[in-house]
């Protein structure tokens, strides 16, 4: 087994230039005996591993009148599995200092293993019990449909969290996006163990199955690890079909709530991640909303008039769709203001675009700091998931700063026009009723 | 999903709680990258840490300073996070944002944060970059030009993010509530960010007046955590911040105690808002810098036993053998110039009330006085510690956070690296000799935050 896999495991070294000094970040992809593909850094330096997993369809394949199933089962996989009880598992892992953690997103379903390499054939024991043979037993079922029934009312009053819920249901109504990933507390009150185990019969396979990992280990280990972990699914997943779809603009929602400070959020139509246009669109999105300090929207609302702490707004994709959100908060009485002047710098910008110097000063802010984004282990990993789910390749680290540095001004103005000219964004506010 | 056994909002404001800069399990130790940490001090007084770490071409470059909001005058609450916040403004030499836009350009990220204790700024960048981030950050620290205009526009960036944090968060002011009844002496009960009436009145004058006393070397920490060498960094400091001399006279950190606490108080917030009600229990509690020696470490321990993660007393006794809450849990933070906190708290499960979580935590707290806690619950804490120092190496800016904070505190790098041997060092009845002392109810506030419906009480 060994030997076959050193002839299929094969190295690529991707390059990450920092201005002045290359540093090499080897990426391995790894194919396992039983034929399943990891991203791999190896670093030895420190003795432990990181292991990233992805299982494509995350909450947007929960049943239609039944959001909340794949939230509920990620709150459950440790709680128990095969021989262990809830209480066995989780002494395990506190025994062997493993972190096994699971979480559900709009696309994907996530798992994140941490452990100390001394343990990492523990670790793999322990993922392959909770992914293949959950329990599911009433006291944990019961338990952490509590915690997130609990979660779920705390934030019934949480002005941002209330806004971003009200925001998602008005730009994608009839589509699973539309629709809360920790359910409601009627749709997580309805769950059934049966609910559980259809998902989880259609969802954790090993065919929509993503793993990137760092750390302690070797390509010819990590096969054998990831065989371990993930033999027993089955090898198909069976994903119901999400269609395509744009969120909805031109919405305004007020809802009213007696509180001091008004949550704004927009959002609107962007492009998705396989547009070939979409790092144009990323850029065009940052010089007006990202990175804080520097901002279009940053230095009106915040610098220049004291009206917000925090404002900001970037372009978002997810599988089937693309979209631009973003959001503030200001004091109530100032609210008509600032909406007036978030439409009106957006408008403004998707007519100008942006200037040569923003866009050189975007560069070197996007293409200087990637690096950044490889300084942790967990960093890492969670990079090269993030690469494998969008399918952008194993050089994508090294073209990447390439495609930012190749962008043209009129590019960008192009991207800034499709995003922004027609400035058609659903704009919800949670707050006191605007006078 | 993320399990409920985190420290909710309102713990977290009374006992400063945030996840990273307590040193309570994951900041310090193992071998490897403590031992490659040294410390040298200019001859202004600017203590200077290293953290030699060159898995990635990184720095990050952080400058803290011996003054947090219990430095401040009084009236003038939110004076030091006003100044953190001017601070970013401009100084003679680089004109408005300057320093921030220059650290965009190279494609560094920057940021600063206040505490009780301490205002820090720091900057991760390229390694090539860091004579550049001391460069601007020593001009900072003596050349800060702030005009009016300024002032008055970023006085209303405080307000906002006061009514972000707090305002609009009944949690948050309840923890507000709940510090200014357990810090009966100590100013660890005003608001960092400060109350909003004195803050509306802060002024130019008020920051430059803070700036000119505490923002000199010899009141600094300089740490550099990364791909850097001490030889570099000294010279690099030497030409920068070495400039600078000294200032008059060095402030002498303000310490104050408490006095023995004689009364358990309540504090209760109802408010429409709330939708989960919550019950949490504070007891004042000495920090490493008050604590008699061992006594902090036994604490770190306790909190662990009794209330972190899903195998912790209150967990498995109240969440999930009983299932009398939705959660429960502890927490302590050790890391203080000033008396602290130890906290327990709990959400009420079905139809149970905070009376029945009262009495639920009551009853915990009395069974671990009678008996005590284990030999093998210790021994799993100390294991958790072990494992969390070595997965802390990973992560070389944090480390370097770890000691900036003791520092600032006025401990020494020897304290940060001998703390998992004093750790190790902490035994049965250690723990137990704590919780006898502090989990008196005497030394407690209890916060009660509820809704306005009757049945959330």
């Amino acid at each position: 087994m060994n030997r076959l896999l050193a002839t299929a495991a094969a190295t690529l070294t991707i390059v990450v230039a920092v201005a002045g000094r290359a540093e090499a970040i080897d990426i391995q992809e790894v194919t396992s005996p039983g034929g399943l593909t990891a991203w791999l850094v190896e670093d030895h330096a420190i003795p432990i591993v990181s292991i990233e997993f992805a299982f494509r369809g995350g909450a947007s394949r929960d049943p239609a009148d039944m959001p909340g199933v794949a939230n509920l089962m990620s709150g459950l996989l440790d709680e128990g599995a095969g021989g262990l009880d809830s209480k066995a598992f989780q002494a395990r892992l506190d025994a062997l200092s493993i972190s096994l953690t699971y979480d559900a997103g709009r696309d994907t379903f996530t798992g994140s293993l941490r452990t100390l390499e001394e343990n990492l054939d523990a670790a793999a024991r322990m993922v392959r019990l909770s992914v293949s043979a959950p329990r599911f037993e009433d006291e944990p079922v019961e338990r952490i449909r509590a915690q997130i029934i609990s979660s779920i009312r705390r934030n019934e009053r949480d002005p941002d969290r209330v806004a971003g819920r009200a925001l998602l249901e008005a730009a994608f109504p009839d589509h699973p996006y539309g629709r809360p990933v920790d359910g409601t507390v009627e749709s997580v009150s309805a769950i059934t163990v049966e609910d559980l185990r259809t998902y989880h019969g259609q969802v954790l396979a090993r065919d929509n199955l993503v793993i990137a990992a760092v750390g302690a280990v070797d390509a010819a280990r990590l096969g054998r690890i990831i065989d371990r972990m993930f033999g027993r699914l089955p090898q198909k997943a069976n994903l119901g079909r999400v269609a395509d779809t744009r969120p909805v603009g031109d919405q305004r929602i007020s809802v009213d709530m007696a509180i001091p400070q008004t949550s704004i959020r927009l959002i609107g139509p962007g492009i998705k991640r396989d547009d070939p246009d979409f790092i144009d669109a990323f850029v065009a999105a940052f010089i007006l909303g990202g990175g804080g300090f520097g901002s279009r929207l940053f230095d009106e609302i915040r610098e220049e008039r004291g009206l917000a702490y925090s404002v900001g707004l970037g372009i978002g994709a997810l599988d089937h769709t693309g979209l631009v959100s973003g959001g503030t908060s200001t004091r109530s009485d100032q609210a008509n203001e600032v909406v007036a002047l978030l439409e009106d710098e957006i408008r403004r910008y998707g007519e100008e675009g942006p200037t040569a110097q923003e866009l050189r000063e975007a560069k070197n802010y996007l293409t200087g700091s990637y690096p950044l984004r490889f300084t942790t282990s967990s960093r890492i990993a969670g990079q090269l998931l993030g690469i494998q789910l969008d399918d952008l390749g194993i050089d994508y680290v090294d073209e990447r700063n390439d495609l930012i540095e190749a962008l043209t001004l009129d590019e960008v103005r192009e991207a800034a026009a499709r995003l922004f000219r027609d400035g058609a964004f659903t704009i919800v506010r949670v707050g006191q009723p605007a006078s | 999903m993320t399990k409920l056994t985190r420290v909710p909002a309102a713990m977290a404001v009374v006992a400063g709680l945030t996840a990273g800069t307590s040193l309570a399990a994951g900041d310090a130790l193992a071998q490897s990258i403590h031992e490659r940490v040294s410390q040298f001090t200019l001859d202004n007084g600017l203590q200077v840490v290293v953290v030699p770490d060159n898995r990635a071409p990184v720095v990050t470059h952080m400058i803290w300073y011996r003054i947090g909001s219990v430095d401040e005058p009084p009236g003038k609450s939110g004076i030091a996070h006003f100044l953190e916040h001017l601070m970013f403004k401009g100084t003679t030499t680089h004109p408005e944002g300057g320093f921030s836009e220059r650290v965009a350009d190279i494609g560094g990220n920057d940021n600063a944060f206040t505490t009780a204790d301490a205002t820090a700024y720091h900057q991760t960048v390229a390694r090539q970059h860091l004579g550049l981030m001391m460069e601007f950050e020593a001009d900072r620290m003596r050349n800060l030009v702030i005009s009016e205009d300024e002032v008055r526009t970023e006085r209303e960036v405080i307000l906002e993010e006061r009514r972000s944090r707090i305002d609009n968060e009944p949690a948050a002011q309840l923890g507000e509530a709940v510090a200014a009844a357990l810090f009966q002496n100590s100013r660890y009960g005003i608001p960092i960010i400060g109350w909003e009436h004195e803050m509306a009145g802060l002024t130019r004058q008020d920051a430059l007046d803070l700036y000119d006393r505490y923002y000199t070397p010899d009141n600094a920490v300089l740490v550099v955590a990364g791909d850097v060498t001490e030889d570099e960094v000294r010279e690099l400091a030497e030409a920068t911040y070495g400039q600078i001399p000294a200032g008059a006279e060095t402030p002498e950190p303000l310490v104050l105690t408490e006095p023995p606490p004689l009364t358990p108080r309540v504090v209760s917030l109802a408010d429409e808002r709330v939708r989960q009600p919550t019950l949490s229990r504070h007891y004042l509690a000495p920090s490493y810098a008050t604590a008699e020696p061992g006594e902090a470490e036994a604490l770190d321990l306790l909190a662990d036993i009794l209330g972190s993660g899903t195998t912790s007393r209150l967990y498995t006794n109240l969440v999930v053998d009983s299932g009398k809450a939705v959660s429960s849990g502890a927490g302590y933070r050790g890391m203080r110039r000033g008396d602290s906190s130890f906290v327990l708290w709990g959400v009420p499960r079905g139809d149970r009330t905070l009376d029945d979580v009262a009495a639920d935590l009551d009853a915990e707290i009395a069974t671990l006085l009678a008996d005590g806690v284990t030999e093998e619950e210790l021994e799993r804490a100390k294991r958790r510690v072990r494992a969390s120092t070595i997965y802390a190496e990973d992560d070389s800016s944090r480390i370097g956070r770890t000691y900036g904070m003791a520092l600032v505190l006025g401990r020494s790098i020897d304290d940060v690296r001998e703390w998992l041997d004093r750790i190790e060092a902490v035994t049965v009845e250690d723990v137990n000799a704590v919780a006898r002392t502090y989990l008196d109810p005497r030394r407690s506030v209890t916060g009660r935050l509820t809704g306005v419906d009757g049945k959330a009480s």
